[in-house]
């Protein structure tokens, strides 16, 4: 799919009731001396994955302060998007071999999409590396170009980074979701977070009656305390750790564990990690393993609402943005420190950081034995996302970002 | 009413945190670091740190407290860090000089510890300001209330307590302009001794707004 997929108009008052009126007059008036001035947005995709996801809740939002923002998606073939996975695969650290011709393939799709796509706004924001060739398309006489990349480069494939880099060092600025996945660049580098919308179905408030249909649903008994990891069937989310530590637990709490998260059906990978769960779970009557669909908001919404401790305990991470979903809701947090996690999780002040199947595993049970400790956890997690973490502040981040290079050039 | 010749312009400000090139994984790096970044580095982990992290008022004062105790595991010099309070500068260049200071002596004392690597890496950031008038203004004690209860945090913070840098006074733009503008001297000092470190940026501004209530009932 290549149309870009906006949600419909929220008012940005809808917000002030959660920021206060002040958040929203700041982001008027940084938003003031940008009215009418253009800025286009690309990426690869128009549905599926965060930054779609963010895309579309941010271009409405940009339009409720009267900016000028479009979001174009690049098309390619098969080819082209078999040859950007394994870049993908590659920039975060797995093994890669060049076959002949994939710099070609990624090259001849970027040049379609210079001669398809507009490139004529005052800032060119390019999302990850499937678009990063487009600079190729800058005028000379054109606007401010930025590269903004999602995923972590800390222990990047050389091969594919110095190909990769021989594009983004013509940008003028490049923005990442922790410092310690920047790279050596001699353009300015910034630290942009991935960010939620705390209106959107997965973060809004719910109806208590709706939480306990969905536990009804799952034949999960509220009144015991509930351990959850929302995320993929996926090895680096590290689920089997996650049942490790919930038997540990359970030698002391009489908990329950939910594993909840969708992509098994379409993805081979997931299939397979899924029956490996289902094996380690042995048919534990307490522990719940849940494929939901892909896009199950709502349900996502209510486990974590109705959870005593929410756990994250991947293996790697990009950001990991799930952390932020429960920390918005005041929910403590047991996470691993990989990747974004720590910006999120400020060990002991918004949540606990393990590093082992023990460490969350103790983290947890210190939870359960101190909800006091727990509550209040929750509490400066919220106020931690609501300063860093919403879409709101990403919109200002990025208001600042184009006041920026406006006013240096 | 006092009407102040010279109006209260509200501004707020709103940062972008720049990646630097360099990091620490030892303390005796970190020294090296502390003496050679940039001085918007040095305002970003200090100055800029407190306002983003506000709510955090047990344990948390800047990221090289937070660094020397959660990384490096050395709650000794994290309470070092902590204790420099931010108000006590009115430029970059004293406190990155107690900043230094601090670490020396504690590489000096303990050089075993000073050359052990933390668990996480500290990377350097700096913090590029953008400022931008909020199009409103108050000539009175009133207007400045009401001002005052609807800023954004970042509005609060900037006028509150990043000021001093740019005032290079041991005040804040709320104390200076209630004493020059409208005479109110004692309520402007009140005003500077609100507590940053133990209020979150609410609970501030809260207890500000109880001063102008009863300077308010005063008159």
């Amino acid at each position: 799919m290549t149309e870009a997929q906006l949600v419909n108009r929220i008012p940005l008052e809808d917000y002030a009731g959660l920021l206060g009126k002040g958040e929203i007059e700041e982001l008027r008036a940084l938003a003031k001396p940008l009215r009418g001035r253009s800025i286009e947005m690309i990426n690869s995709t128009a549905v599926g994955g965060g930054v779609a996801e963010i895309l579309g809740r941010l271009v409405p939002l940009a339009e409720e302060l009267d900016l000028n923002m479009r979001w174009d998606v690049m098309t390619g073939d098969n080819d082209f998007f078999e040859v950007t996975k394994a870049f993908h695969n590659a920039l975060h650290g797995g093994t890669y071999n060049l076959r002949p011709g994939d710099f070609d393939i990624f090259l001849q799709c970027n040049e379609k999409n210079r001669a398809r796509l507009p490139l004529d706004a005052e800032f060119m924001v390019i999302h990850d590396p499937q678009p990063a060739a487009l600079i190729d398309g800058r005028q000379a006489s054109s606007g401010h170009w930025v590269w903004r990349c999602h995923i972590d480069l800390s222990h990047p494939s050389r091969e594919v980074w110095d190909f990769l880099a021989s594009f983004v060092s013509r940008y003028d600025g490049a923005m990442f979701s922790s410092p310690e996945f920047s790279r050596q660049l001699a353009i300015p580098q910034y630290l942009f977070y991935p960010a939620i919308d705390p209106l959107s179905e997965k973060n809004c408030e719910l109806d208590p009656e709706f939480i306990t249909q969905v536990l009804a649903r799952y034949q999960i008994d509220k009144r015991r305390p509930i351990l959850t990891q929302i995320s993929r069937f996926d090895r680096l989310k590290d689920p089997i750790g996650v049942i490790r530590a919930y038997r540990i637990v359970k030698r002391y709490f009489d908990c329950q564990l939910v594993l909840a998260g969708g992509g098994a059906a379409d993805d081979p990978e997931g299939s397979i990690v899924l029956k490996e769960v289902l094996h380690e779970a042995n048919g534990d009557p307490d522990i719940r393993v849940l494929e939901l669909p892909t896009w199950a908001p709502l349900e996502v919404n209510a486990l974590q609402r109705a959870s005593t401790v929410v756990i994250q305990k991947s293996l790697r991470e990009g950001f990991g943005l799930t952390v932020s979903e429960a920390l918005w809701k005041k929910k403590p947090v047991v996470a691993s420190a990989v990747g974004g996690i720590p910006i999120q999780v400020i060990h002991k002040h918004t949540g606990l950081l393990a590093h082992s199947v023990e460490g969350a595993a103790y983290q947890i049970r210190y939870l359960l034995s101190h909800p006091e400790i727990a509550k209040k956890l929750g509490e400066q997690g919220h106020q931690h996302v609501k300063e860093n973490f919403l879409i709101t502040q990403k919109l200002k981040r990025y208001l600042t970002l184009f006041l920026s290079l406006a006013r240096a050039a | 009413m006092n009407t102040a010749q010279t109006p209260f312009e509200f501004s707020t400000v709103s940062y972008l945190v720049r990646i630097g090139n360099q990091s620490a994984s030892t303390i005796a790096e970190l020294l090296a670091g502390l003496e050679h970044c940039s001085d918007a580095s040095i305002f970003h982990h200090t100055f800029q740190t407190l306002s983003s992290h506000h709510f955090l008022t047990e344990g948390f004062s800047n990221d090289f407290a937070q660094w020397a105790l959660a990384d490096a595991n050395r709650g000794d010099l994290a309470e070092q860090f902590a204790s420099l309070d931010i108000r006590d500068y009115t430029s970059i260049a004293a406190l990155r000089s107690d900043l230094c200071r601090v670490t020396s002596d504690y590489c000096a004392a303990f050089p075993d510890f000073a050359g052990q690597t933390a668990l996480e890496r500290f990377y350097f950031c700096e913090s590029v300001e953008v400022t931008v008038p909020l199009g409103y203004q108050a000539s009175t004690l009133e207007e400045f209330r009401s001002g005052i209860e609807r800023l954004s945090h970042s509005s609060f913070y900037f006028h509150f307590i990043s000021s001093r840098l740019r005032l290079h006074l041991r005040t804040n733009d709320f104390s200076l302009w209630l004493a020059n503008n409208l005479g109110l001297e004692t309520l402007a000092s009140s005003i500077e001794r609100v507590d940053i470190y133990t209020n979150t940026l609410d609970s501030a501004r809260a207890k500000m707004l109880r001063l102008i209530d009863r300077e308010r009932r005063k008159a």
